[in-house]
């Protein structure tokens, strides 16, 4: 049976904001996402130029060689606004706690293999230093990108990259004392290993373009180091030596990435169908930072897999090369 | 298999945050410092040790989702049920929706620069703590902006005067007052940024702007914007530590910072109290029924609270802002002149203007003995008999607007309530007019800032105000073109008795409230 309320019934006037209309069309009804998206930026004359950058507007869309006729192309697939990513993230984060819980209240952490435990240690901890820095270079797009559509998704994603930066020093907490913290933050700062990636991190933090930056860090760089780290030794490798534990208390970043994955191949694609200068600039910029990747991540999946690191490295890469090809930044 | 049980040290809360923010940074060898790190030393601010931050408060991205999202579904979950509801009927009287869109065109698009500025600054700190207090607030402040979108969406389907907030905030006169505030910080060095909005607007004036609004919706019936008020009002708590650390922080780092932050504390009240001169006028004449008035609120937010705030703050050497003393000698007068000049110029505005009831009026003699009735009450009364004549008052130019805050000159001399004050400096061999002392201090000690302000008047004149339009084309007509230019209509603008919006919701409550035979 079908119950029929009445509530009084007048009809509006418009159906959504002017700006929203003149994208969706005036008939049709806008969702969260574009309401709180589209034209949020201003755009045209500012009233003064940022005195710690004159050459350009305080938004200015040449802070990047990426040229867009429309910036609100860059649309993002889940559709996150702030309060649609919070209860998102919000339910993962539920899930990553009860996996913490379950892990300590149960003793896994102990209950490891001693150099399971070791390798996990060493390899994960100095990790939350990649993820501030890709924190820090997605801020990057969030604050000098253009247009509220992409600066949205980096600013979710930069945050992201602040909680997955938490929760590995959360698992070092949990598998040992807090010292182990300062041991991973050395061998960041001083360890052969590590050198080269943090290189890398440190040359984006000073890049000035942001889609170069938004190119090396998202799809590049995370794109080798989530599934090479978290698909392959995380899940596959330390879980087959009786590591499992460690996989638990990293499932937040292997959905994470699954979901981020969307976001920022649906930005690449966009950017590079727009026009052959765009695509040829993406083109470039792939090519520079995944060579500089792969030999960063090298010795980092040697600390798990010593010499399988490179034919591990082979297969990330045949399905990172597939993707590439199909965002068109190959 | 033995396992040892050791039992782990128990870490601070304290501890296990810095762990947790600071832990994660560290210091750059491959590029330097100050390339990864290039805008925050040319202000002049010294800071010797980052690491003395002090967390205005502890929360990690895990507790921050989980948090947030019980808000953001309490609030939406009001929000449909509003406008489900059909819940603009229940308001307290049509003219309160000019309250939502001065809210929207004013207010929201600001929250989205604060969230782009916190941005900006959450990269370009060098100490990790701050940077982090910082993004947060930047995600903060685009909630707030989207909530207030969304929640004053359901408006904008029934009513005028929203549906272009962006193109206007952008483009019309009135609204750059607002705008050129937040660009104003915007474009300053990140100290001066965080001081200006963090402390200065977030701190020392936010329960000036809150209030009005927020009470005023609560007062009128409005639950949507009363409800992503008190929503947001835990996010204002913990911006407004932030700010207060940061001038803490910043003073205690270096005795040369002093004049450098007494310096922007002093532009930026004054600044902000400019802006507030559009909320002066809706809390005292645009709210049907209203909470407090403006020189009440003054009272209780700036002179008591605020003067414990710079009391304690005394201790750095940090003195209460010249301009306060004007701003007291203003007091009295501010809401009438704003609502007469708005009255006055209500065709180049997008929500609508009336005459003050006599009720209305003797409510305003009454909170404003001192001067309402002996300078405003006969303007008023003059202008109600011009249109009950059938010729309405309306201004025909557009006014002079100072330079900095963008406010026409409207303001007497402090003190001397007939006398129109006249502040003007040259530059550069051309003349520039201000609206008081102090605009005129914050002019010439940034000139070549100041001078690159689009005024809406001027830019009118210019020509920059006709779009497409073509202005050697016979028969142009300027102000027709400009109209068009800034996508305002006759519907939005004007005299709220004859506007759709009074009709319309005259008629619909009746249908809601009425039933015909």
């Amino acid at each position: 049976m079908q119950m029929d309320l009445k509530t009084v019934s007048i009809d509006p006037k418009r159906r959504t904001f002017a700006h929203v209309a003149e994208r969706i069309g005036a008939d049709k009804i806008a969702s969260r996402y574009q309401e709180g998206t589209f034209d949020m930026q201003t755009e045209g004359p500012q009233h003064y130029r940022p005195l710690w950058d004159p050459a350009h507007d305080y938004f200015d869309p040449d802070r990047t060689k990426i040229a867009m006729e429309d910036w609100y192309a860059f649309k993002d697939p889940r559709q996150y606004y702030y309060g649609s990513y919070v209860i998102a993230r919000s339910r993962q984060q539920e899930t990553a706690e009860s996996a913490f819980t379950f892990v300590e209240s149960r003793g896994l952490g102990a209950a490891m293999p001693d150099d399971v435990r070791d390798t996990a240690l060493r390899l994960l901890l100095p990790l939350r230093h990649v993820a501030w820095g890709s924190s820090m270079n997605n801020e990057t797009t969030a604050a000098y990108g253009y247009g509220a559509a992409i600066t949205q998704g980096a600013l979710y994603y930069a945050m992201d990259q602040l909680g997955i930066a938490q929760f590995i020093t959360r698992i070092g907490l949990l598998l040992d004392e807090a010292e182990c913290l300062d041991t991973a933050k050395d061998a960041w700062l001083h360890d052969d290993a590590w050198q080269p990636l943090r290189r890398l991190v440190e040359d984006l933090f000073v890049e000035k373009d942001w889609f170069e930056v938004l190119i090396a860090q998202d799809l590049v760089l995370d794109g080798i180091l989530y599934p090479l780290i978290y698909g392959e030794i995380v899940d596959n490798v330390l879980t087959m030596k009786g590591g499992s534990a460690v996989s638990m208390v990293c499932q937040f970043q292997s959905e994470w990435h699954a979901e981020a994955t969307k976001w920022i191949d649906a930005q690449v694609k966009v950017a590079a169908k727009e026009s052959d200068a765009n695509a040829e600039l993406i083109k470039g910029w792939t090519s520079k930072w995944r060579a500089r990747a792969v030999s960063a991540l090298l010795p980092v999946a040697a600390i798990a897999l010593g010499d399988g690191a490179e034919a591990q490295m082979d297969e990330v890469l045949a399905a990172f090369d597939k993707r590439l090809a199909k965002v068109g930044a190959a | 298999m033995d396992i040892a049980v050791t039992k782990k040290k128990k870490l601070g809360l304290k501890e296990r945050y810095a762990l947790m923010t600071r832990g994660l940074g560290w210091e750059p060898t491959y590029q330097s410092v100050d390339d990864v790190f290039p805008m925050d030393t040319f202000e002049g601010i010294k800071i010797h040790d980052w690491d003395a931050w002090e967390d205005p408060f502890r929360l990690t991205m895990d507790a921050y989702w989980k948090y947030q999202a019980e808000k953001e579904r309490k609030l939406y979950a009001i929000l449909d049920a509003f406008a489900q509801g059909n819940g603009h009927l229940t308001l307290s009287d049509a003219r309160y929706i000019n309250t939502v869109k001065l809210f929207i065109n004013g207010l929201a698009p600001l929250e989205y620069m604060s969230h782009r500025g916190f941005a900006h600054i959450g990269r370009q700190f060098r100490g990790v703590g701050p940077r982090v207090a910082c993004m947060m607030q930047s995600l903060d402040e685009m909630r707030h902006a989207q909530t207030q979108v969304h929640a004053i969406s359901n408006y904008n389907r029934y009513y005028d005067g929203m549906a272009n907030f962006r193109h206007h905030h952008t483009h019309l006169p009135y609204l750059q007052v607002p705008r050129s505030f937040f660009e104003d910080a915007a474009t300053g060095g990140p100290f001066e940024f965080i001081v200006a909005i963090g402390f200065a607007f977030e701190y020392v004036l936010t329960n000036l702007v809150f209030v009005p609004f927020i009470s005023g919706a609560a007062y009128n019936g409005d639950m949507g914007a009363m409800t992503f008020g008190f929503s947001a009002q835990s996010d204002e708590a913990r911006h407004m530590t932030l700010g207060l650390e940061v001038i803490k922080f910043v003073l205690e780092q270096d005795p040369d910072n002093l004049p450098i932050v007494q310096k922007w504390l002093n532009k930026w009240t004054w600044r902000g109290v400019r802006v507030l001169t559009l909320v002066a006028m809706m809390q005292d004449y645009m709210l049907p029924k209203r909470v407090m008035s403006w020189a009440e609120a003054w009272e209780i937010y700036f002179e008591e609270n605020c003067g414990a705030l710079f009391r304690d703050l005394a201790r750095y050497g940090i003195e209460v802002p010249p301009c306060v003393e004007q701003v007291r000698k203003e007091r009295d007068h501010l809401s009438h002149m704003a609502w007469c000049q708005f009255y006055q110029a209500r065709g180049t505005s997008n929500f609508h203007a009336w005459l003050p009831s006599k009720e209305d009026m003797d409510w305003l003699s009454a909170k404003y003995p001192d001067t309402f009735d002996q300078y405003y009450r006969p303007r008023f009364e003059y202008w109600a008999k011009l249109e009950e004549e059938g010729t309405p008052f309306e201004a025909q130019t557009p006014p002079q607007q100072c330079q900095v805050c963008q406010i026409p000159t409207i303001f007497p001399v402090p003190g001397e309530p007939l006398t129109r004050a006249e502040h003007t400096c040259e530059h550069d061999g051309e003349r520039f007019h201000f609206c008081s002392e102090w605009c005129q201090v914050i002019f010439e000690d940034e000139p070549e800032k100041y001078v690159q302000a689009n005024l809406g008047a001027h830019e009118l004149y210019k020509g920059n105000l006709f779009g497409d339009a073509d202005p050697t084309a016979e028969g142009f007509d300027p102000m027709a073109a400009a109209m068009a230019f800034l996508k305002l209509t006759p519907a939005e603008s004007g005299l709220h008795k004859d506007s759709e919006d009074a009709r319309n919701f005259d008629l619909w409550r009746g249908l809601a409230t009425r039933n015909d035979a």
